[in-house]
Formats: structure tokens, C-alpha cells, sequence
């Protein structure tokens, strides 16, 4: 499919039949854009449908293979991303391109300084910020050292870069995934601001809501081309879904109950202070009992992360006790509460699931080496091991040409299958899985569900955080939305909708 | 499978031989241009490659070079920087010296007094690494940091002790100073080889048993495993259950144990005193064996011996007018391509593989996975 | 601080920032040092502690140091960990030797540094072009450079008139300057012996009195990196380069370009450190730097990678060195200031919070203090061990205080930025 630009203005980007290859993957196919000046334009996609790739490319920190990319009407072509600063285009990273140490007037100049001779122009730096921030109301102070930013003040500081460089078109890589919901607010009123000042901004997320509220145009990305563009007065969050998963969404949907009364994880009060002094975790309280699952909702970033941290040992609470199946384990190590019977599947894999440098079979070893099949006392047990990966890969349907290949040569998908496998074996009593769907075709998504499922039949506790509302609810006998650290709402999956668990998430329930 | 193995054999023996060649082809060039004959120190070194005498110290030295380089491998294993252990095994090998040479120590039982000498010597590198690990584990300071600057008072401590007045005494006839001489119940016989004045080091078994337990430690136990899941991952190694604290202070002290080994071998089996004659920088040919010999234990050995050989050989360029220095330039140039190999080829094989899987797989990766 | 490597024990605490000093503070600063110097002096009557001969010999022993850590500080501010220093300062050595001998001092200098460029050169292509580990790389080079020095040394020196097979001929020595009118009045005080005035007489006549100009183009050097690294865009980016190299990267930054740059720069600095002790030393010697290139990383992390701490540390690791040469006396009233130093840091971290620390520093004091009280004398031995017991005692005890680039030592390739 193409778009044509409307007539009128010249699109303030335009992009036709970009295609990029890696080795042995392409990651663009047919791509075709046209952002309209002046307007809000969201690029919304699954995790992994090429919408990374595509944002490099239009901002020169790659070249695509085939395709061609129009600014404001004129055929450009970007080596690296001074050329597209120097077209006006402008990126604001998901992960804040920072540098702490420095002052926010160190980081905004950087790359386009005002000279004085062959010194910096300190005073004129400092104007031109102070002027920028005022007219968008961004109240950045160009003297503080990054490092004492709060993360709110860090996106503006990187909004303020761009239009230092003077972008005409933003681009925003999932700006709203770090952010609390009040801080949301704030961004999307800067955003609209821009837009009244006439820039064209460019969003890439995967929060349809979101993005249904502030885009003018969207475009829908799958399996690295674009299938759709639409409006948001024309769809609903479910068709948007829908089109960006290519077919219905398979729904995740529990059977009936195997809740128990066996308790197996009771935390109270849990409570974790952070190094800057911020409280991370707030007085967490829940139960979860054999054969349930415990969902949490709750947007990125209000304590998830350290709360299955805290759980796994990883990090030390300040106050509050965790009890396993009636023993206090709050302060035992990470290899004792493995060994009780915790399983792990971790948010970020490359970062804590496997070695990406060993293979598979030394993958199976990794956070059972102290117990069968994997080892014999003191002693590696490589036959058990591989043996028992083997297992993993034909009952896990982890596709791989064998286990002597190293865990970097697999999708991430694979790998994933891999990590539930090793996770579910030796009969966990609870499973603390995040996010563990989270990029992975959705072919695996349901075989990893159904493996949930089949392991909770078994009197398996677990505790479930997503992003995926679907996913929560669909899978979960008791949900709690997480905010700020606190547990704020229950609700029953049976009944919860989730509009009702969004308003929750972003504390717009709250009576208080 | 097969086919991957043996092209997987290939491509581990194409980057050190590969940088060996462009060592020798860079010497040849600075030879050239420095009005050296190239041919004469091929004749030079090859000759002396057929002189048992030169092939027994290459072996000795390459026994001192292997258990340095086993020392800064078990460290390269985790990411951790042993660059101490030269500090810790003139350290080690001094005090041990004393130890051994005590007049006490006289009566005591030939293999009794062996062990003592060898189990301190490696209590003293323990604990002189220990010191840099608890720096790391209590304070985060860096251990590159800290066994450099543990390096150089080592040295000042090793020339402080080493005084009339304190652990050394004057040996007769000359102003050599010293540790007491190990009389011959300390010492460890070495092995005769014909055509050789010069023995082989007893304790060259040493290096072996060493080679052996490192291997096995390695590849076959959970300690093992560990270490190099820390390498390969600090923070997964962390979700397992690794305690990566207990892990610096264990490798880190297991590390500084054979560094007090390093000094063994000569100290027992040919000078039976320390004096100022044990070499420097140990610990550091030990850094470059361990690279050239990727911290494998077979690995190693070649590279040790390669190393031993070079060496040894460079006594026989003097003869021949060039300078001996030319085997330093060319280790320099050999450790600096190899590593610079090494990393080509690991790149090369992580790209070959993720092809490999896909084509055989014949799918596509999903995309963030690439560009990430 | 970070060298690549495991970041297992480094506390994820943000570092309580010390402000930035003024001038006067500064100031302050120095003049307290100095009553407690000379309240030292007093009491021991060490009068080497501040006599102008010793602030000489510092000064002398300071400005290799001092560039070597320069060096340290271009590298490292760009991210790239330097521990080659050492070798590419025995490359200078021999670059001044070879030159020097033939065409005078100043074309030693300008031969160390070009020497030096090519050690740093040799680094950043292993580091930066192909992400070999930066203390690897470093190692290889400092096997290397010996090597290479030495066979040069046998190849050019071996015949030349007053040369040998490991040390060339002379070199002649830098010109040295006085400012006219202060030295022999300073000197008048400087003998009576009066508390604080005559060590501050001591001090300023030291620092007035045949000055070699090499010690003029080092203070030179130390502010100009001072203000091209902090106040120049080229700075800032270089600087960036090692505080965040992807963001950096996204702002059109080449961080290959200006990695390039700073080890090559970070090369000369050591080249010309490595020039400058055998410039002043007379000639090249084989093992001449003895290590010089590790002080002056230490002097860089006392420093907190800042020239003027740098500068700070150097001159203190110098003034060690000159302490040693000076006899024993003055060097155990050494002690006494180590242990009432340990003493401040213990009252600072105690003021901030660190009881712990701040009793290890107490302890560690006291027992420098006991060392003085109970001895006479301090082998001369230990004396060389100082700067590398002070800078690990910094590491250990106000390491919170330290603030290295962020990603010094991590490998980076191109395109890493998401």
C-alpha cells in the first residue's frame, strides 16, 4: 500500500518503500509514510514490528537498503544524524540520551555549540535555552547537572535539544513509557503546544490509548511494514490492536478457578527506600495461594521492576516481610529463594535471563546450578544438563538446530520459550514472571500462556505483571494495579474492563 | 554439526596463528629497515632451537609463564583484572623464601618443608589479592586501580625486607644480597636431559597438576560455571543465585594462590634464595600468555611455550649482532594483533551463527532483536 | 569508579558531590596545609619539610608526573582507560633521547612527543577502531614499548660519542629562570626559622628561583587543558564522548573522531612526561620512568580527573619523591602529616554520615601517628611506596567524593546508541 500526500503543504516527511535488511532478517519491507506539518502523528506497532529500525533510518543513524525519504517535499538522504538535524528533524530517545555528569547547557549545545573564538559561548548558550524554555514552557534550568533531574525534567531537557537544533519535525520514540500519568499530561500539553507553534511531531508507541487521545494521524506498523492508516476518529483501541496483531487478538483466558487455600508468597508490608532516598516500594501487602495467579497492572516505571527484585532477593527491602510457604525468607539469598522453589522469568532477558554467549544447554544450567539435573555435589552434571535441554526444546517448542548452539544465535521469541522451560522445571511452587510475553510472536505468546495455565493447574502460585491489559486480565484470578510504589485498587478479572483498569493505573479512579 | 565444529576449530587456530605471521612480518620489516639481515636471525633462532640447553630453559621459563598466566586467567574468567599477580608472586616468593631458608626449617622433613614453602607462598599471593578484592567488594574500587598500585608497593616492601637487617643476608664473596639459602632438604631436584647442563624444573609437574585443576574447576564444576556466567553476565548471573561479591573474593584470592606460586619453580629448583635476580613483570607476560592462549588450558601451554622459546632464543641474536630486544617487539606486536584478531573473530562468529540458525530455521528474526 | 570490568560493589548511591571550590576557598585550603606543615616543622625540626632546595627537587620530580597524568585525563575523559602510559612515557624518553642528543632540549621534547603520538595512536586504533579492552591493549603496549625502546636504543646509541648500548648521550638541559630581585631576600627569611613565615618564604622562593622552562610549559600545558576541555565546544564534545558516547552520538557527534583525538593527545601528554625526565635528567637510560607512568594515573584519580587536582596530586606525589632524596628526618615528619590527614578525612566522613569509614580512617590515622611517636626514623625503602599507599587510601576512604567519567572503559562501537 502507498499514501499519497495531500494536496496542499508537502508532507513534512514523507517516506516511500524504505526496505533494510540485516543478515538474515529483513526488518523493513515496503515502508510508506507521509506525516502531514503541523499535526501529531502516531506510529503504533507490536514490539518487534520494525518500528525502531524505521525511526533510525529517517534519523540517519541508519541507511536504509531501498526506498526514499522526502523533507518537507525534497528528497534527502541521511548518512548519519547530523544530516538529519540539519533537515530539521529531531529525536527524543526512549532511553534518555544524557550525559549525567554534565550541566542541561552542556548537554543541549552539544553538537551545535555558539562559539566565541574558538571557546564556547557560555552566555549566549545560556540565553538562547532560557529563551526556548520559556516560549514552550518547558522550565528547564540550564546551569543544574543533569544528574539531579527528575526523569519528567530529563524528557524536557531532551525536547529542548531538539528544538536547540531547531527540528521542525520531532520525533518521539515511546515517550510516555518512563513517565507517571501526571507527567504524561504534562508532556502531551508540551505536545500540543509544538503543534500550535506549528511543528510536526512524529510518536511512536504501543499505548493505544494514549495514542488515540493526542494523534492526529495513525499509521500501523506489522512484521516490518506499515498495513494501515487510519484515524483516530474511525477506530476504536481493540480495531487498532487488532490491525497491529494482524488477525483477532487470541484472547488469554483462564479456565475455571484452581485457587486453594494454601498460601504460598504472603508480603507485608514491603517497603523499599531507594538510593536517592525516593520510596520505590510503599507498605505492599498481598497473598498469593497455590494455584492462583496475582496480576498487576500498572504503567512502567511505578515499581514493578523493584518489586520483583525485592522478591527474588536481587535487591534488599527496607521494611516488610516476605514469607514463602510459611517460612520468612525476607532475608535470604537469591540461591535460597531459587532453590525453595521460586521460578523467574525476568523483564529484560538479554539483561537477566540468559547468557547470550553460552549455549543453550549452559542457558539450562543458569539459576538451577545447584540442582539435578544440572549438577551432582559440587560437580557439573553436562549429561543431565543437556538431556534435560533437549526436553526443554522439543516440550517448550524452542526452535533452534540444536543445544550446543549459543543462546544469541536464537529469536528472542526462542529464547523466551527457553527461559519459561528452564523456569518451569524442577516444580517451582511460584513463578514470578514479567512481562513474559513481552516481544515475542504470537504464536509463542499463546504456548507461554498455556504453559502458565497448565503449571497453575498444578497448584503453581503466580505472580503476573504485564503491560498487556489483555494478557493481565485474561490470566489472572486476582489483579492489584501498582502506583507509585503503592498497590492502590483490586479488582476481579471477571468483571474489570480494561478502560476501568487504565483510569486505575494512571490514579484517575482514586477517590482520595 | 559437524561441519560447524570443525570450521569452529579453524577459526579459533586462524587468529592466533594469523597474528603470529603478521608479528613475524612486521619484525622482518623493522629488521629490514634497520639494516638487520632477516635470514641471520631465522639461522640464529632456528639453530638454537636444535641446542637442548636453550630447549630446557624455554621449557623452565614457560613452566614460570604458564602458572601466571593460569593466575590471570581464573580472574580474565569473571572480567576480573588480576594485573597484581606480579606483585603479589615477588611478594610471595620473597617471604616464602625466608621461610624456606630459616635456619628451623633444617630439621624439618624434606617434603614437610616443600609444602610449607609452597602453601605459604600461596597464602601470602592470596592474601596481597585480597587486599585488592576487598577494596573492590567494601568500596568498589576498581581492582585494575588497586593491584597496580599494590604492584608498585610490593616492590618497595620487597626491597625493604630485603635488607641485612631484616629478612636477607649478604651472601660471602660478593655484594649480592639475598634471602638465607634453602639448604638441599628444601630444594626440589630437577630432571636431567641429555646435552643439557641446566635441569629441568622439578616443579614443571606443578605446572601440570595446576594446568589440570584449573581445567577441571573450570569446565566441570559449578564454581566453575559461575565464573564465567559472571563474565558472560554480571547482572544474569546475579538472577541466578550468584553472589558475585563471594565470587571476586574467591577467584581473586584463588588468583593470588598460584601468582605465589609463580616464584616456586625457581626459587626451589634453581636459585634457592630471592634476591633482586627474580625477574619483574612475571605478571605481566603472564597477562599476554593468558591472551594469546584465550584462558585455555591447552591454549596456554603453546602460548607459554612459545613464549619460553622466543625468549630463550633472543639470547642467541645478540651473538648474531642484532638486538635482542627485536623477541620483545615482536611478543608487544603478537599480544596486541591477537587480541585485535580475537575480537574480529568473535564478531565474525556471532553474525555467522545468528545466520546459520535462521537459514536452517528459515525464518526471520524478529527485528529489535538485530538492531539492539 | 568503573574500568569496565564488574560493577559488583560500587553503590548505586548517588555521589554526594562536593561543591566545586573557589579560588579562595582554595586558598584557605592551602594556607591551613601549610600552618600544619610548618607546625610539623616546628615540632620535628625537619626544616627540609619546607626549605626551598626540597619545593625545587619537588617541582623537578612533579612535572613528569604531572603530565603523565595529563595524559591519563585526556584518555580518560574520553572514555578510553589508559594504563599504556607507562610504556608511551618510555617511548618519550627515547624520542628526547634521539633528538635531544642531536639538535638540543627542545627538539628532545618535540622528539618525546612525537614518540609518544605513536603509542597513543597504537592504542586507539586497538581500542577505539577494533573494541579491544582498553587495559589489555594498555598491557600489550607497555610490553611493547620497552622492547622497542631498548632496541632502538641498542641500534642508534650503541655508537654514538658518549652513548651506550641502553642510554644515549648527554642532552643538554632546558634553560632555567629566576625572577630577578626575590630569591636571596626570600632566603634571608627563609633561615630564621620563623613558624609559617619562613616555610611560606621557603615555599615561594622554591617556586621563584631557577625554574626550568619545562616546568613553566608544564603549568602552561595543565591550564590549557583546563580550559580547551571545559571551555571550548571541542572539550565539551570530547568530554561527552566519555560521559555518554550515545549521546554523543545522536547529537552528529563522531565519538570515533574525537576518541582518536584524546588518545593521540593523551599519547604526546606521556610522550612529552617521558620527554621531559630525560630532558631534565641529562640523557635517556634504559627503565628510566620507573613506574612514573603509574603515579601519574594516581595523581589523575587523586585528582578526581581535574587538572587542578591533578596538578595537586602530582605535586604532592613530587614532593614525596623529594622527601626521599632528602634523608629520613624530613620524611618521617611525613608520617605525622599522613596521619593527621587521615584524621580530617575520618572528621569529613563522619560529618556526612559514613561512621564506618570514618572509623577505619580514625584507625588508619592513629596508627600513622603511633608509627611517628614510637620511631625515629622511616626506612628509606618505604618511602617511593607513598604515593601509591595515599592514592589507595583515597580509593578506599573518600571514594564517594570521586567522580570519573561515567563510561570510562566501556568498549563502544558505532551505532550502539538506540
Amino acid at each position: 500500500m502507498s499514501t499519497e500526500p495531500p494536496a496542499g503543504a508537502a508532507p513534512a516527511v514523507h517516506l516511500t518503500a524504505i526496505t533494510k535488511r540485516f543478515p538474515g532478517v529483513v526488518a523493513n519491507s515496503d515502508v510508506n509514510i507521509s506525516v502531514r506539518a503541523g499535526t501529531v502523528h502516531a506510529l503504533v506497532g507490536e514490539n518487534g514490528a520494525g518500528k525502531s529500525t524505521l525511526m533510525k533510518i529517517l534519523y540517519g543513524m541508519q541507511q536504509p537498503d531501498e526506498g526514499t525519504i522526502a523533507v518537507n517535499g525534497k528528497p534527502v538522504s541521511f548518512g548519519s544524524p547530523a544530516d538529519a538535524i540539519r533537515a530539521g528533524i529531531g529525536m527524543v530517545h526512549q532511553h534518555f540520551m544524557l550525559a549525567d555528569n554534565l550541566t542541561v547547557l552542556e548537554n543541549v549545545v552539544l553538537g551545535s555549540e555558539p562559539r566565541k573564538g574558538v571557546g564556547l559561548d557560555f552566555a549566549a548558550a545560556h540565553a538562547r535555552i532560557k529563551e526556548i524554555s520559556d516560549s514552550y514552557g518547558l522550565g528547564v534550568d540550564p546551569d543544574r547537572l543533569v544528574d539531579d533531574l527528575g526523569v519528567g525534567e530529563r524528557q524536557r531537557v531532551e525536547i529542548l535539544k531538539v528544538l536547540y537544533r531547531g527540528a521542525r519535525t520531532l520525533i518521539l520514540d515511546e515517550p510516555t513509557a518512563v513517565l507517571v500519568p501526571q507527567e504524561v499530561d504534562e508532556l502531551f500539553g508540551n505536545l500540543r503546544d509544538l503543534k500550535a507553534e506549528g511543528l510536526t511531531i512524529l510518536f511512536i508507541s504501543h499505548k493505544l490509548d494514549e495514542v488515540l487521545s493526542v494523534a492526529d494521524d495513525i499509521t500501523v506498523m506489522r512484521r516490518g511494514t506499515t498495513v494501515a492508516s487510519v484515524s483516530p476518529e474511525d477506530v476504536t483501541a481493540r480495531k487498532l490492536a487488532e490491525l497491529m496483531v494482524g488477525s483477532a487478538l487470541p484472547v488469554p483466558e483462564l479456565r475455571e478457578s484452581t485457587v486453594t487455600d494454601e498460601a504460598v508468597l504472603s508480603v507485608e508490608g514491603l517497603t523499599l527506600v531507594g538510593a536517592d532516598g525516593r520510596t520505590v516500594l510503599n507498605d505492599i501487602s498481598f497473598t498469593i495461594h497455590a494455584g492462583e495467579v496475582l496480576g498487576i497492572a500498572g504503567v512502567e516505571g511505578n515499581g514493578q521492576a523493584e518489586l520483583v527484585e525485592t522478591l527474588m532477593g536481587i535487591r534488599s527491602p527496607t521494611s516488610g516481610t516476605i514469607t514463602l510457604s510459611g517460612k520468612d525468607i525476607t532475608n535470604e539469598s537469591t540461591r535460597h529463594r531459587r532453590e525453595a522453589g521460586v521460578g523467574y522469568i525476568p523483564e529484560d532477558r538479554h539483561r537477566q535471563g540468559v547468557l547470550l554467549e553460552a549455549t543453550l544447554w549452559e542457558n539450562r544450567i543458569l539459576g538451577h546450578q545447584t540442582r539435578k539435573p544440572n549438577v551432582r555435589g559440587p560437580l557439573l552434571d553436562r549429561r543431565g544438563a543437556k538431556a534435560d535441554t533437549e526436553r526443554i526444546v522439543v516440550e517448550y517448542d524452542v526452535r533452534t538446530p540444536g543445544i550446543d548452539v549459543n543462546a544469541a544465535a536464537l529469536s528472542g521469541g526462542n529464547q523466551q520459550k527457553l527461559i519459561v522451560g528452564r523456569e518451569m522445571s524442577g516444580a517451582p511452587i511460584l513463578l514470578i514472571a514479567s512481562h513474559p510475553t513481552r516481544g515475542v510472536d504470537v504464536g509463542a505468546q499463546a504456548a507461554i500462556w498455556e504453559h502458565i495455565r497448565r503449571a497453575r493447574a498444578d497448584h503453581l502460585a503466580v505472580l503476573l505483571i504485564s503491560a498487556d491489559l489483555d494478557e493481565l486480565i485474561g490470566m489472572s484470578d486476582t489483579l492489584s494495579v501498582i502506583l507509585r510504589g503503592r498497590l492502590v485498587a483490586d479488582h476481579d478479572p471477571a468483571t474489570v474492563t480494561p478502560e476501568q483498569l487504565g483510569s486505575a493505573m494512571t490514579g484517575a479512579g482514586r477517590e482520595d | 554439526m559437524r561441519n560447524r565444529t570443525a570450521r569452529s576449530i579453524l577459526l579459533g587456530v586462524a587468529a592466533p596463528v594469523g597474528a603470529l605471521v603478521f608479528a613475524a612480518l612486521v619484525c622482518a620489516l623493522i629488521l629490514a629497515v634497520t639494516g638487520h639481515s632477516v635470514g641471520d636471525v631465522v639461522d640464529a633462532m632456528s639453530t638454537a632451537a636444535q641446542r637442548p640447553r636453550t630447549l630446557v630453559n624455554s621449557v623452565n621459563s614457560a613452566t614460570v609463564y604458564y602458572l601466571a598466566a593460569v593466575a590471570v586467567a581464573i580472574g580474565f574468567r569473571m572480567k576480573l583484572f588480576n594485573i597484581g599477580v606480579d606483585g603479589q608472586y615477588r611478594l610471595a616468593a620473597m617471604l616464602s623464601a625466608a621461610l624456606a631458608g630459616a635456619a628451623f626449617m633444617d630439621s624439618v622433613p624434606s617434603v614437610l618443608r616443600i609444602a610449607m614453602t609452597v602453601v605459604a607462598a600461596m597464602l601470602v599471593g592470596a592474601a596481597w589479592a585480597g587486599l585488592a578484592a576487598l577494596l573492590k567488594v567494601t568500596r568498589g574500587v576498581s581492582e585494575v586501580i588497586s593491584t597496580i598500585m599494590l604492584n608498585s608497593i610490593a616492590t618497595y616492601l620487597v626491597s625493604y625486607l630485603l635488607n641485612p637487617a631484616r629478612l636477607a643476608v649478604t651472601t660471602a664473596g660478593s655484594n649480592n644480597i639475598g634471602t638465607r639459602k634453602i639448604t638441599e632438604g628444601g630444594q626440589v631436584a630437577g630432571f636431567e636431559v641429555s646435552g643439557s647442563s641446566t635441569k629441568v624444573f622439578g616443579l614443571v609437574l606443578l605446572a601440570v597438576v595446576v594446568g589440570f585443576l584449573y581445567w577441571f574447576v573450570l569446565s566441570r564444576t559449578r564454581f566453575g560455571f559461575e565464573l564465567k556466567a559472571t563474565g558472560l553476565s554480571e547482572s544474569a548471573a546475579v538472577a541466578s543465585g550468584v553472589s558475585v561479591k563471594k565470587m571476586v573474593v574467591i577467584s581473586m584470592l584463588l588468583s593470588g594462590a598460584v601468582a605465589g606460586l609463580v616464584g616456586m619453580p625457581q626459587l626451589l629448583g634453581s636459585s634457592y634464595t630471592y634476591s633482586l635476580d627474580f625477574p619483574p613483570g612475571l605478571g605481566f607476560v603472564g597477562i599476554a600468555v593468558a591472551l594469546l592462549g584465550r584462558n585455555h588450558p591447552i591454549g596456554m601451554m603453546v602460548a607459554s611455550l612459545l613464549w619460553g622459546f622466543l625468549d630463550n632464543a633472543a639470547n642467541s641474536l645478540d651473538i648474531s649482532g642484532v638486538p635482542r630486544e627485536i623477541v620483545l617487539i615482536m611478543q608487544g606486536v603478537i599480544v596486541l594483533s591477537v587480541v585485535v584478531a580475537y575480537e574480529l573473530v568473535r564478531r565474525y562468529r556471532v553474525r555467522a551463527e545468528q545466520q546459520a540458525v535462521g537459514s536452517a530455521l528459515g525464518r526471520t528474526k524478529p527485528l529489535e532483536e538485530v538492531s539492539a | 569508579m568503573t574500568v569496565g570490568g564488574l560493577a559488583v560493589g560500587l553503590k548505586s548511591t548517588p555521589t554526594r558531590r562536593g561543591k566545586r571550590l573557589s579560588p579562595m576557598v582554595y586558598l584557605i585550603i592551602a594556607v591551613g596545609a601549610l600552618v600544619v606543615v610548618s607546625a610539623v616543622r616546628t615540632l620535628s625540626d625537619a626544616t627540609d619539610l619546607t626549605s626551598s632546595g626540597t619545593v625545587q627537587a619537588a617541582l623537578t620530580a612533579a612535572v613528569p608526573l604531572a603530565m603523565a597524568s595529563l595524559a591519563g585525563l585526556w584518555a580518560e575523559r574520553a572514555g578510553v582507560v589508559n594504563i599504556g602510559l607507562e610504556g608511551m612515557m618510555v617511548l618519550g624518553t627515547f624520542g628526547a633521547g634521539y633528538a635531544g642528543y642531536q639538535w638540543g632540549p627542545w627538539a628532545g621534547i618535540v622528539g618525546g612527543l612525537l614518540f609518544g603520538v605513536i603509542g597513543g595512536l597504537l592504542h586507539a586504533v586497538a581500542t577505539v577502531t577494533f573494541g579491544v579492552d582498553h587495559i589489555i591493549s594498555g598491557v600489550a603496549i607497555n610490553l611493547l614499548a620497552p622492547g622497542a625502546a631498548l632496541f632502538l636504543s641498542k641500534q642508534f646509541f650503541s655508537n654514538a660519542p658518549g652513548g651506550g648500548q641502553k642510554q644515549s648521550p648527554r642532552i643538554e638541559d632546558a634553560q632555567k629562570v629566576t625572577l630577578p630581585g626575590f630569591s636571596s631576600w626570600l632566603g634571608t627569611i627563609e633561615n630564621k626559622h620563623w613558624f609559617f613565615v619562613s616555610d611560606l618564604a621557603g615555599v615561594l622562593r622554591g617556586i621563584t628561583t631557577e625554574i626550568s622552562l619545562l616546568t613553566l610549559l608544564a603549568v602552561v600545558l595543565i591550564a590549557a587543558t583546563g580550559w580547551v576541555l571545559w571551555r571550548t565546544p571541542f572539550g565539551l564534545r570530547l568530554r561527552s564522548c566519555g560521559e555518554s558516547p550515545a549521546a554523543a552520538e545522536s547529537l552528529g557527534v563522531n565519538v570515533y573522531k574525537y576518541k582518536y583525538y584524546a588518545v593521540i593527545a593523551s599519547g604526546g601528554f606521556a610522550g612529552l612526561g617521558g620527554a621531559m625526565l630525560a630532558v631534565s635528567s641529562g640523557q635517556f637510560r634504559d627503565g628510566q620512568t620507573g613506574g612514573r607512568g603509574f603515579i601519574g594515573l594516581a595523581a589523575m584519580i587523586f585528582g578526581n580527573w581535574r587538572p587542578g587536582g591533578l596538578a595537586t596530586g602530582a605535586g604532592l606525589f613530587g614532593y614525596t619523591d623529594a622527601m626521599a632524596l632528602r634523608g629520613s628526618n624530613a620524611v618521617h615528619a611525613l608520617l605525622l602529616l599522613l596521619g593527621i590527614a587521615l584524621i580530617v578525612v575520618a572528621v569529613l566522613q563522619y560529618r556526612s554520615g559514613q561512621i564506618v569509614l570514618s572509623g577505619v580512617a580514625a584507625a588508619i590515622g592513629v596508627l600513622f601517628g603511633w608509627w611517628y611517636f614510637s620511631s625515629d626514623q622511616v626506612p628509606a625503602e618505604l618511602v617511593g611506596a607513598a604515593p601509591y599507599v595515599v592514592t589507595l587510601l583515597v580509593l578506599g576512604l573518600a571514594s564517594q567524593r570521586l567522580r570519573p567519567p561515567r563510561f570510562v572503559g566501556e568498549p563502544y562501537r558505532r551505532g550502539q546508541a538506540i
